[in-house]
């Protein structure tokens, strides 16, 4: 009986360590990437589709465009 | 790689809600559905604050964690996505985000709630760059187009500077030092403490 109840503890102690992973792969689609130009007429001039260092450059330059200390001469 | 992000300075915003509605018009968002709102703090007392706030799009989003379906994904450019079609509107994601950027749509019957709506950086979802079925789920995907976020854009006191976060430092970092406070502030140092050359710095002015 003794054993038995052992045994049974045994199982039950390492049941988990067969339980099978529930992370499976994801069912979200792929996104392209963002210098892969939109298909529309709406695309702001001055950098090259497809091409990731032109479109980094363009959205620097757009962000630096916010700075409007670089428009204005410094005060005096 | 650009990183791209937001930062809204309470010290310029006029609580105008410009932001606000260029992101509704821009992203043709549904009623009762706001991207992006205008927090303001001690309402109608003198020295009042506001700040622009929308999805942060964190670089440990909790949103992400949560997820039971797991629908987000960042993009290179850091950017916290997520796809409309995995979404099941559990809203866990709205429990999670410390800044209550998730929405969700509730036109339906019984006050049904629809499938999770945020700020997607003006950067579309994971259908085609520029397509229908992307605007027609996530609105103008702007960075495809080579432009910046619209309520960035569109602020007409640059209180919300939005794109690369390098630079966005330094145009902070510029203004902060031009009008001669804002460093004490905790995390200042640590945030934008340090130039990178992305923004032009005003030449020093004597007396100050």
């Amino acid at each position: 009986m003794k054993r038995m109840l052992l045994a049974a503890g045994l199982v039950l102690a390492v049941a988990g360590c067969g339980e099978r992973t529930q992370s499976g792969p994801s069912h979200r689609k792929t996104d392209t990437v963002a210098w892969d130009a939109a298909q529309n007429p709406f695309v702001a001039p001055g950098w090259t589709a497809g091409d990731e260092t032109s479109w980094q450059s363009q959205i620097r330059d757009r962000t630096a465009s916010q700075n409007e200390y670089s428009r204005v001469s410094p005060r005096q | 790689m650009a990183r791209m992000k937001f930062i809204c300075d309470s010290e310029r915003c006029i609580e105008c809600n410009g932001c606000v509605t260029a992101c509704k018009a821009e992203h043709d968002i549904p009623w009762g559905v706001n991207r992006r709102r205008v927090v303001t703090l001690n309402d109608g007392e003198a020295g009042e604050k506001s700040i622009s706030v929308a999805c942060m799009h964190c670089s440990d989003a909790p949103c992400m964690a949560v997820c039971p379906v797991d629908c987000f994904y960042r993009t290179e450019e850091g950017v916290v996505l997520h796809d409309k079609d995995i979404c099941i509107g559990c809203g866990y994601c709205s429990y999670a985000c410390p800044f209550g950027a998730p929405q969700f749509p509730s036109s339906g019957t019984f006050g049904m709630r629809g499938k999770m709506d945020k700020c997607t950086f003006c950067a579309g979802g994971p259908e085609p760059n520029g397509s229908q079925a992307e605007y027609e789920k996530y609105g103008r995907n702007r960075l495809s187009e080579g432009k910046l976020p619209a309520c960035a854009e569109m602020c007409s006191t640059k209180a919300l500077l939005g794109g690369d976060g390098d630079v966005v430092a330094d145009i902070f970092r510029t203004r902060v030092l031009s009008r001669g406070k804002g460093s004490e502030v905790w995390g200042w140092g640590t945030a934008y403490g340090k130039p990178t050359g992305g923004a032009t710095t005003p030449e020093a002015k004597p007396g100050k």
